[in-house]
């Protein structure tokens, strides 16, 4: 195993430093390190996290292998920083057996450049009518902690009691993707001003807002933890907040494309909560389904709230829910377009822009939280001498121009097309092994 | 065979600005043309008179005007758009269209006199002799033009002109009338002076 | 010259004037003899309809016929389109065939402005989803100044299924930028939440059609489908018809002057009754005729000269 001395980091944010990697762990943090065996990397500038882990990643395998691999969703993954990643349950067939968690599990140590921890179905081919075998997922090779029905709700309020309560046993968590579907039937976007002017039906906040007041209090009332998925609402934000003051065991996650992209991008407008980023840039034009996504885009207003809860605590995890989808799925009719966008490349990115330098936070929401909400062991760690050696370097002076066909995922449907981010990855390292180095994915 | 010209120095050339007709003038041709449209039509009988828009319209009015001021007898007056029927239409930007009003009489079976101020290629009065045709049926169709600045494209002729002005494809004829522009006048712009 | 028209939000105030009086030039055509004219002599004219709208389509294609424009239908029916090729391979298809305009229906909102990114030629939005249907107010505005002589100013009431009319969408929009007052009324159910904002700033809204109809200049009823009440937005066809159907009795609560439009095809007895549709205040045959006109005019704005 090949030793790595990378010097003169800054490890969160702190003064710089060196750090040395050596058999699968950092093995020294302090300054004037020298290994003459070791490959050096000059890290001047560079700022060190442990490595990201996201909570919501759909990698499309099994079924969709023409959108995303596990091979390559793990390889964007690598590049965007993360050294875990948590891959969703509604693939072709649905993750709902042990069989298929340990095949897409196996198919993530195969490929070897992050760790591919799946999460298992609520219900069986999520079809919300009763509990797939939830134990003998947790028993798996797979260890599945996370389940969750993404993609649909949770809708039946006696199933979700029963799931809540049921994974107790293992200590599992469900991961409700919060959006009551008689209130969204032929929902296309946020239900509001723009999609009143696009004459889209609309999907509005309290179809999302109802299931978390709901669900909050059901794990309240059963005492189970709960986790909210990809928070897209000022409401949502409320409800989470009043219930964290009540002890409620919730965690809840926002994704990058909730903290930036408001509704009016849908209308072809250049409307982001950065000013920064909207500069030389806009839209493709109105209707554009790349700005598909579910939950739908909300207002200017929904997103200074998650920003503000971010950064408050109230939303724990920032979470990508990459959502890889083939071009025929994207280049038609928004009506016809499948919803979700590319995020595992462009996430670190999208959090420097919304919180700025704030290193330790950034590790937080981006890579301790998430890792200590799926029981990561050895992910989530801060460097420090003896700690698995999961993490990864970041530039952040560099400026890159996002251009769709350079990405590595198989997936071209990233909204940020030509928007010019803050910050690169450098290097990333799994478990002293490093998956990129001078920004390239190793394999 | 001539030398290429020798880079010159002397200042650059300005156009220049000729009147052909004054207002005075542009009056005495009008009335001209209604006599000779007077004598060549049999005091007018059974004549209409159609502009071509933009000043085709008013000098038709005029035209009348003055016919019933000589004889009295009233020429029914009306305006023809030619824009649908040009033939450079796809040269220029959308063009936009112009009223066409036929008298209340129509045009079939009497002599429609067509009225321009210039005629010069000849293709707007192709492009009205097309528009006529999609009107109605006259007995004969004339032309009466202000000027007749030369350089036909097509066979057409003038029946009635006002004053014959020899030009150079490099200089362009220019006419305002006092309901379009606030004053008579024709103007001769030249390619340039040395 | 505006390149596409998806939407009544691309008409300024001059564009669609100029659009309105070129109509009524063009409408002069419909009264001759030889109801053409050459302005559009090789230019072809693809209408692409994705769902069934013959009214629209043949207005259409009258209108490029009488401008000589080489017209070719290509409906949804015994196309390619029901074996599921993309709208965009269509698209790509229609562009190597060299259409120089594409007049698209597409029960997909949005769908015009897609089609707009594929093709070189002018796209026309003959009705997309619930969205915008820019050629029908057009000629509701053209009726509307044919009878009563001026838009500014003038007071108009859209009633119904506002949330779902691609009619009230444009008309709100192109009213608003012409002068016109325009008042929204329905079932709250059938109104789209922040109208207002969403379109034009001095729009209202009204529940009550009894108390709007005394002061409006034109009254505008729109298609209710009846399984709307399946979905709830109103309990029964009847109370419906009750609460905002144009009956005789509602209609000479109208002024003397005012006018009752209706984009078509009607639901005789739900939101208008036959006697207000056949009254003299009616200009739904009007409508279809001034159709030609004002398509005429479109078309010809937007293929009869240079504009690229």
């Amino acid at each position: 195993m090949t030793a790595y001395l990378i010097t003169s980091v800054s490890v969160v944010g702190a003064a710089p430093t060196d750090l040395l990697i050596r058999d699968g762990v950092v093995a020294e943090v302090g300054p004037g390190l020298s290994a003459p065996d070791a490959t050096v990397i000059d890290g001047t500038g560079l700022v060190a996290l442990p490595g990201l882990v996201d909570l919501h990643t759909h990698l499309r395998e099994p079924g969709r292998e023409d959108a995303e691999t596990v091979e390559s969703g793990s390889r964007a993954a690598a590049l965007g920083g993360y050294t875990a990643v948590c891959a969703m349950a509604n693939t072709s067939p649905v993750a709902d057996t042990a069989g298929v968690v340990e095949q897409v599990w196996r198919l993530g140590r195969e490929a070897g450049l992050a760790d591919v921890q799946p999460i298992g179905a609520v219900t069986v081919g999520l079809a919300g009518e009763r509990l797939a075998e939830l134990g003998a997922m947790a028993d798996s090779a797979a260890r599945v902690r996370i389940f969750s029905d993404d993609g649909h709700c949770v809708a039946d309020p006696k199933l979700m009691r029963r799931a809540l309560e049921y994974v107790k046993a293992f200590d599992g968590i469900i991961a409700q993707h919060a959006e009551e579907p008689r209130l969204t039937e032929g929902a296309q976007m946020h239900e509001g001003e723009v999609s009143t002017r696009l004459g889209l039906i609309g999907w509005p906040a309290v179809a999302e807002e109802a299931i978390i007041a709901r669900d909050v209090l059901l794990a309240e009332h059963v005492g189970s933890r709960l986790h909210v998925c990809h928070v897209s609402t000022a409401g949502s934000v409320e409800v989470l907040r009043h219930a964290k003051a009540r002890g409620v065991r919730v965690t809840a996650e926002v994704t990058p494309h909730h903290l930036l992209l408001t509704d009016e991008v849908v209308s072809g407008r250049s409307e982001l909560a950065s000013p920064a980023l909207a500069n030389n840039w806009s839209p493709a034009g109105a209707y554009d389904p790349v700005f598909k996504v579910n939950p739908p885009l909300r207002t200017a207003a929904d997103v200074a709230a998650l920003r503000a809860a971010l950064a408050d605590g109230v939303l724990d995890v920032i979470a990508t829910d990459h959502a890889p989808h083939a071009v025929e799925d994207k280049e038609c009719e928004w009506a016809y377009a499948r919803p979700g966008m590319l995020g595992l490349e462009t996430a670190l990115s999208i959090a420097l822009d919304v919180l700025g330098p704030q290193w330790d936070l950034i590790a937080e929401r981006m890579s301790r939280a998430p890792a200590r909400i799926a029981g990561l062991a050895g992910h989530g760690v801060d460097p420090a001498p003896g700690v698995p050696a999961n993490l990864t370097l970041i530039d952040p002076a560099a400026r890159r121009t996002i251009e769709p066909a350079e990405l590595a995922s198989r997936s071209r449907n990233t909204p940020y097309a030509r928007m010019t981010l803050p910050g690169r990855i450098v290097a990333t390292f799994l478990r002293g092994e490093p998956t990129v180095l001078d920004g390239k994915a190793v394999k | 065979m001539a030398y290429p010209p020798a880079a010159r120095s002397s200042p650059p050339r300005q156009p220049s600005v000729k009147v052909i007709l004054a207002s005075a003038d542009v009056q005495r041709v009008v009335d001209r043309i209604a006599h000779q449209i007077l004598e060549k039509t049999q005091g007018a009988a059974e004549t209409v008179l159609l502009g071509i828009p933009t000043r085709g319209a008013p000098l038709a009015r005029r035209l009348a005007s003055r016919i019933s001021t000589f004889e009295d007898v009233a020429v029914p007056v009306g305006v023809l758009d030619i824009t649908l029927y040009r033939d450079d239409l796809r040269r220029h930007a959308t063009r936009a269209i112009g009223p066409t009003e036929l008298p209340p009489g129509g045009i079939d079976g009497r002599r429609v006199i067509l009225v321009d101020d210039v005629l010069f290629s000849g293709r707007t009065v192709r492009a009205a002799l097309d528009a006529l045709n999609d009107v109605g049926r006259p007995a004969s169709v004339q032309l009466a033009v202000l000027v007749d600045r030369g350089h036909r494209e097509l066979p057409i002729r003038a029946d009635y002109v006002g004053k014959n002005i020899p030009t150079s494809l490099a200089e362009s004829v220019k006419v305002t009338l006092a309901e379009t522009d606030g004053t008579d006048e024709v103007k001769l712009y030249g390619g340039t002076t040395s | 010259m505006i390149r596409h028209l998806l939407s009544g939000a691309d008409l300024d105030a001059d564009t669609a004037t100029e659009i309105l009086d070129t109509a009524a030039e063009m409408a002069t055509v419909a009264g001759r003899e030889i109801k053409k004219l050459p302005a559009l002599r090789g230019r072809t004219v693809v209408n692409l309809f994705y769902e069934d709208s013959t009214r629209t389509r043949i207005s259409f294609e009258a209108a490029a016929k009488r401008l000589s424009a080489d017209v070719i239908n290509f409906s949804a029916k015994g196309s390619s389109v029901t074996k599921g090729e993309s709208l965009k391979d269509t698209a790509l298809t229609l562009q190597a065939m060299g259409a120089d305009a594409v007049v698209v229906r597409h029960p997909a909102s949005g769908a015009p402005h897609r089609l707009a990114n594929w093709v070189d030629g002018s796209v026309v939005n003959a009705g997309d989803g619930t969205h915008e249907h820019p050629t029908q107010a057009l000629l509701d505005a053209y009726t509307m100044r044919a009878r009563l002589g001026r838009l500014a100013g003038l007071s108009v009431a859209v009633v119904g299924d506002v949330l779902h009319s691609r009619v009230a969408r444009s008309n709100v929009l192109l009213l608003s930028t012409l002068g016109a007052k325009v008042t929204l009324v329905g079932p709250p159910t059938l109104i789209p939440v922040d109208i207002a904002a969403a379109l034009a700033p001095g729009t209202d809204v009204s529940y009550d059609l009894d108390s709007v109809l005394p002061n409006v200049d034109v009254v505008m009823m729109l298609r209710v489908q009846r399984e709307r009440m399946n979905d709830s937005y109103f309990p029964s066809a009847r109370e419906y018809a009750r609460r905002y159907g144009l009956d005789g009795p509602r209609m000479r609560r109208l002024p003397e002057h005012a006018i009752v439009m209706h984009p078509g095809p009607m639901n005789r007895g739900m939101e208008i009754t036959p006697e207000v549709a056949d009254s003299p205040r009616s200009t739904i045959v009007e409508q279809v005729t001034n159709g030609v006109s004002v398509r005429m005019a479109v078309l010809y704005l937007l293929l009869g000269g240079n504009n690229r």
